[in-house]
């Protein structure tokens, strides 16, 4: 499978050729390169899949193979760092949906994006975007994903920052970027530490054999925990940076200032779920060595899923409220991983968290890029401009609907199937954290319908300069369309035949105690919101005023993003910044000038023996001699 | 004569040259042709040391020759490389070349200028050829007078205050390289001065301990070493672009190759035993010039606390006594030169249009120089360490290599170094967020043009080595790796 190589190098080269001659290209042009060349990447991402899934399964077992290997960097006697490619079911499936996802994204944007200025440059992007995040999935070896790791962090940088005469953008892309690469920084320690143990970086040699490659990282102990275990929460803490987990999720809803498409590719379907993807890709040590870290993740990842569902509910601008339940579902797809065990039906939770990973980032695209159909037409991302749409654009209305109901868990769409295994995975861990999974099953299903009643139907549309909006063009619908018929039928795919944890096959059984329960609290949770939301009532503004503490912290994020901005403007710039920089000029640098000071005043008092004065010269002349005369007898 | 002095004798030919030609036309003529040649003569020497290395050739410095030119103190002028030298050659005459194209428009006594920017070429490059430590000092002299009239003749702000402060800082410390070196020669009783010569003569322990304080100290001020670092912010903030470039690319390297040809390789002993010391005045530095560079306006003043951070980790790195993390110290020296030249050179661009380096008084020019801004991003990009460019590599390498000490303390010390990587994020996109992004600030600034195909060549050559760099380092790491292996083979006998 040689040819594998080329997916990497396509996107590479493209944003290369539309990056150095942005200026020459015409907008068509840039934008048909980029997207013929996504075309080529996504044909060949399912010939690998086919190929793989039919050809390297032995003994009932899918096998890793690496296809090629290039030595990058030597570090020392026995690290070095290699870029490669590794294909094993789930780099597979994520090459699936990256290229999948990016195409539609590529596609929509030819009209979303058109006659913008910068198109070409937007393309060079995607493109590099499209690079980083296929290198990241295949990577052979850790430091090689920490470096295509930090080459989605700068072209997600980029992207949100696409629109840079805007200050907002400008400072949400800054935000995006610095709080991703602090949680970094400790992936990058984390790295360190299981390198310097395992002398390895190779996933081939971290994953297989008998596991004595970690014994010296085991029998070393620090604050109440080997090294081991240390290690690999530090590496997670990367993950939870990328992935949006509690408390780095704060850059996520206001990297939304980038274009919506650009939303729907990094920021729904393929950048924020690198973090699960790396908690996947190290399942085998996790769950083998340090299952106490891996339990840590499924807390993590429940905190966040609750806790930005509710936020989910009071906001109003329509792509935060999609912001954070991403952050939402990618906690589901923690929590599922968390919670798994390794082989067969303990395997589950890692099973449901891939299969939530790829139906989620099918329906999330589609209710990102049905959202910037909707911001399109009406020039406002805020609900309370908006209302009754349907009449004027069906096929966003439809496709989103299927979204919704999908994303709710409502069968026979494609979230119902993969977040009912994660809610059987997780009772079958614990019934406390399964009720609460369930509870954030319905906020999910309420917040969604809220923001479908709010855009679709409630109060009549009324435009203040006579503008009636009207359904995209065909490269808009044409992707709405083809990602809402993927969430119609990628629920029935027998997932557990491709990816599962132990890589044998598996067959999915419905729970049905389970089943029941999620889709009556799903159906509980749409009906309540079309009570309160489906026609103009007053209801919602009386809750509100009802619950004005709640309502008002909810509304400001429970003010976590302030806590952020006290540490860096108030601890950070104003407490060891600007002391230190005080301390350089007036100590250190004080120091040196008061040398000089020194030596000045020390030559000014001495000027005075050099006057020229020929009467002082004898002076000084007689009394020297003088002086000498005297010690001379004296002695 | 050996080829390597032709390094030093190009630089000669153009100063000769120069008092010879009359029009401006004739000065740049002579410019290009001598810089052009010791890119030249530099490409040779990497094919000509390639092919030697592979030839199987393991003395640890080739091409080495020696003539006496004093015998009393038995002073040699001695040349010889090694891999780490032919890296630095290679940086100096791409930043000499560079430099060049940037003062393309030096006004006013364009001769004089590059007259004394000659004189310093002519001590960097004998520097790095020298193998002979009084012939390296007396280099490292040539290259420091220069300094002092270019930056209170063409440069700009407070500028004799400037130039004094820095010539007299970097003068206090060669007094002490001074004493360190003669205390090298006279205690390790070698019957030169030649670095090979007094490695085979032991230097007493006890000894040691004074001369490695003192050469160390003396090489590491020009290297930026926290606290003595004070003289880079302001000088570089006061110098012409090409001598911010020079100074900041090619001088403060002077300091680190320094601290490791002479300081570590003739003192392992007590180098072992002091590093701690000094390992935690670098890493306050790291850290340090990062938080500093954070609330800074002047666009010199961030890029110098910069370079104060990214030096102080080559020190860093060097005092970790071990072969990766000495690799990873040189291709930091080689990125921060090309990256810190780059920063340089665009900020004098950019500040020869608008007439201010404060950030608080741009906004939104990359909207009117494209060209300007784009590599400017791309410059604070690998400021930053972003893969596929230079400072990646270097800081990775580095910290891979500083782990590799088993002992908690420097461990913990790598740990907190690695912080500078978020720091620099934060400054670096400060910086960009401020001037080059955002809305249009100042409406004169609309009418500005972007850069002239000098600018523009300059620009590029630099790119292309921190992409380089960054994207192939297969090849050159390993090269820098095998030269510091015997080096530290023999350090740690």
């Amino acid at each position: 499978m040689e040819y594998t190589i080329y997916i990497l190098l396509l996107p590479l080269f493209t944003f290369i050729f539309i990056g150095l001659l942005s200026n020459k290209l015409s907008h068509k042009t840039a934008g048909i390169i980029g997207t013929i060349s996504l075309t080529i990447i996504t044909i060949l991402s399912y010939m690998t899949a086919f190929e793989y899934f039919t050809t390297q399964k032995i003994n009932g077992v899918y096998q890793t193979i690496v296809p090629f290997n290039q030595l990058w960097l030597n570090l020392g006697a026995n690290l070095h760092i290699d870029l490669g490619i590794m294909l094993d079911p789930i780099s597979v499936m994520m090459l699936i949906v990256v290229s999948t996802v990016s195409l539609m994204v590529h596609i929509y944007s030819l009209g979303y994006m058109k006659g913008e200025v910068g198109f070409q440059r937007y393309y060079s992007f995607l493109s590099l975007f499209t690079f980083s995040m296929l290198g990241l999935v295949v990577a052979t070896n850790i430091f090689q994903m920490y470096i295509f790791w930090e080459l989605v962090g700068v072209s997600s940088y980029l992207l949100i920052g696409f629109y840079y005469t805007k200050p907002e953008a400008v400072a949400a892309s800054k935000k995006a970027f610095i709080v991703t690469r602090f949680a970094d920084l400790f992936f990058l320690i984390g790295i360190l530490i299981l390198s310097f143990f395992t002398q390895t970086f190779d996933f081939g040699i971290l994953m297989s054999g008998d596991g004595s490659i970690f014994n010296s990282a085991i029998g070393t102990t620090f604050i109440g925990g080997s090294v081991l275990t240390w290690a690999m929460a530090l590496i997670f803490v990367g993950g939870a940076g990328k992935s949006a987990m509690f408390p780095f999720h704060i850059w996520l809803p206001d990297a939304m200032e980038g274009p919506t498409p650009v939303s729907a590719l990094i920021h729904a379907a393929t950048m924020v779920v690198a973090g699960v993807f790396l908690v996947a890709r190290l399942f085998p040590i996790y769950i083998g060595f340090t299952p106490e870290v891996l339990h840590g993740i499924a807390y993590v990842g429940a905190f966040t899923a609750m806790f930005s569902a509710i936020i989910a509910i009071v906001q109003t601008d329509i792509k935060r409220v999609l912001a954070f339940s991403t952050i939402s579902q990618i906690g589901f797809m923690m929590v599922a991983l968390g919670v798994s065990g390794y082989e067969g039906h303990e395997g589950l939770g890692y099973m449901s968290s891939m299969f939530h990973l790829f139906t989620h980032a099918m329906f999330k695209a589609l209710l990102f890029l049905g959202a910037g159909s909707i911001i399109h037409a009406v020039h406002s991302n805020e609900m309370n401009q908006m209302g009754g749409l349907r009449k004027y654009m069906p096929i966003t209305h439809l496709t989103f609907l299927i979204a919704c109901l999908s994303i709710s868990g409502i069968p026979p769409f494609s979230g119902f199937f993969s977040k009912d295994e994660i809610l059987t995975a997780t009772f079958n861990f614990s019934n406390g954290l399964g009720i609460w999974m369930t509870v954030v099953a319905f906020l999910t299903a309420f917040y969604m319908f809220r923001l479908y009643y709010n855009i679709f139907w409630g109060k009549e549309y009324k435009s203040e300069n006579g503008h009636i909006p009207h359904e995209s063009p065909i490269s808009m619908t044409f992707p709405l369309i083809f990602l809402a018929a993927v969430t119609l039928v990628s629920g029935f795919i027998p997932f557990g035949k491709f990816v599962t944890a132990d890589r044998a096959e598996y067959i999915i059984h419905l729970d049905w105690t389970v089943a029941t329960i999620s889709i009556s609290v799903a159906i509980i949770a749409i009906l309540l919101a079309t009570a309160l939301y489906r026609k103009p009532s007053n209801i919602p503004s009386k809750i509100v005023s009802k619950t004005k503490g709640l309502y008002k912290a909810a509304y400001h994020r429970f003010y976590i993003d302030e806590i952020y901005l006290f540490i860096t403007k108030s601890v950070i710039f104003k407490g060891i910044s600007q002391p230190f920089a005080w301390f350089d000029r007036h100590i250190i640098d004080g120091a040196m000038n008061g040398l000089a000071w020194i030596t000045n005043w020390t030559s000014l008092k001495i000027r005075g023996f050099q006057s020229g004065q020929v009467q002082w010269y004898a002076y000084v002349f007689l009394l020297g001699t003088l002086l000498i005369t005297i010690l001379a007898i004296a002695i | 004569m050996n080829f390597l002095s032709i390094f030093v004798l190009i630089p000669v030919l153009m100063i000769l040259a120069l008092f010879l030609s009359k029009k401006r036309n004739q000065i740049l003529g002579v410019m290009v042709t001598g810089s052009t040649l010791l890119i030249g003569l530099s490409i040779y020497l990497v094919i000509k040391y390639i092919i030697t290395r592979a030839g199987g050739a393991t003395d640890p410095m080739l091409f080495t020759s020696t003539i006496t030119w004093y015998e009393p103190l038995n002073i040699h002028y001695s040349v010889g490389v090694d891999a780490v030298s032919v890296a630095m050659l290679c940086l100096s005459s791409i930043i000499v070349f560079t430099g060049t194209f940037v003062s393309w428009k030096i006004e006013p006594l364009t001769k004089e200028f590059f007259l004394w920017y000659c004189l310093l070429a002519i001590g960097v490059f004998g520097f790095f050829i020298s193998t002979d430590i009084f012939t390296m000092f007396m280099f490292y002299e040539t290259a420091l007078i220069p300094m002092f009239l270019l930056i209170g003749i063409w440069g700009s702000g407070r500028k004799e205050y400037s130039a004094m402060k820095l010539t007299l800082m970097l003068m206090g410390a060669s007094a002490l390289l001074l004493v360190g070196i003669l205390g090298i020669y006279f205690s390790s009783g070698a019957t030169s001065m030649n670095i090979l010569d007094i490695k085979n003569a032991n230097i007493p322990l006890n000894q040691q301990y004074l001369f490695f304080i003192l050469t160390f100290v003396g090489f590491g001020v020009l290297g930026a070493m926290f606290p003595f670092h004070t003289w880079s912010p302001d000088g570089h903030a006061s110098a012409p672009t090409a001598v911010s470039m020079l100074h900041a690319g090619v001088l403060m390297k002077l300091g680190g190759y320094g601290c490791f040809r002479v300081a570590i390789y003739l003192m392992p002993e007590a180098a072992e035993q002091l590093a701690p010391f000094f390992l935690i005045l670098t890493g306050i530095g790291v850290v340090y010039g990062a938080f500093t560079a954070c609330v800074q306006t002047d666009l010199k003043y961030i890029n110098a606390y910069s370079s104060v951070s990214h030096c102080n980790l080559v020190l860093f790195a060097i005092l970790m006594l071990n072969q990766t993390a000495m690799t990873g110290a040189v291709l930091q020296m080689l990125s921060h030169g090309l990256m810190t030249a780059l920063f340089f050179a665009l900020i004098g661009m950019i500040y020869g249009r608008t007439h201010t380096r404060l950030i608080t008084e741009m906004g939104g020019l990359i909207k009117i120089m494209p060209f300007l801004g784009v590599c400017f991003v791309i410059a604070g990009l690998a400021s930053l360490g972003l893969p596929g460019l230079s400072g990646f590599v270097s800081e990775m390498t580095i910290f891979v290599g500083a782990f590799e000490n088993t002992d908690a303390f420097r461990r913990t010390l790598t740990i907190i170094s690695t912080a500078s990587i978020v720091i620099t994020a934060v400054y670096i996109l400060r910086m960009v967020g401020k001037f080059l992004l955002g809305p249009l600030q100042n409406q004169e600034h609309a009418k500005l043009d972007d850069a002239h195909w000098f600018e523009r060549l300059a620009v590029i050559i630099l790119i292309a080595g921190i992409v380089y760099i960054g994207s192939f380092p297969t090849d050159l790491a390993d090269m820098l790796n095998n030269s510091i292996g015997n080096v530290v083979a023999q350090v740690m006998r």
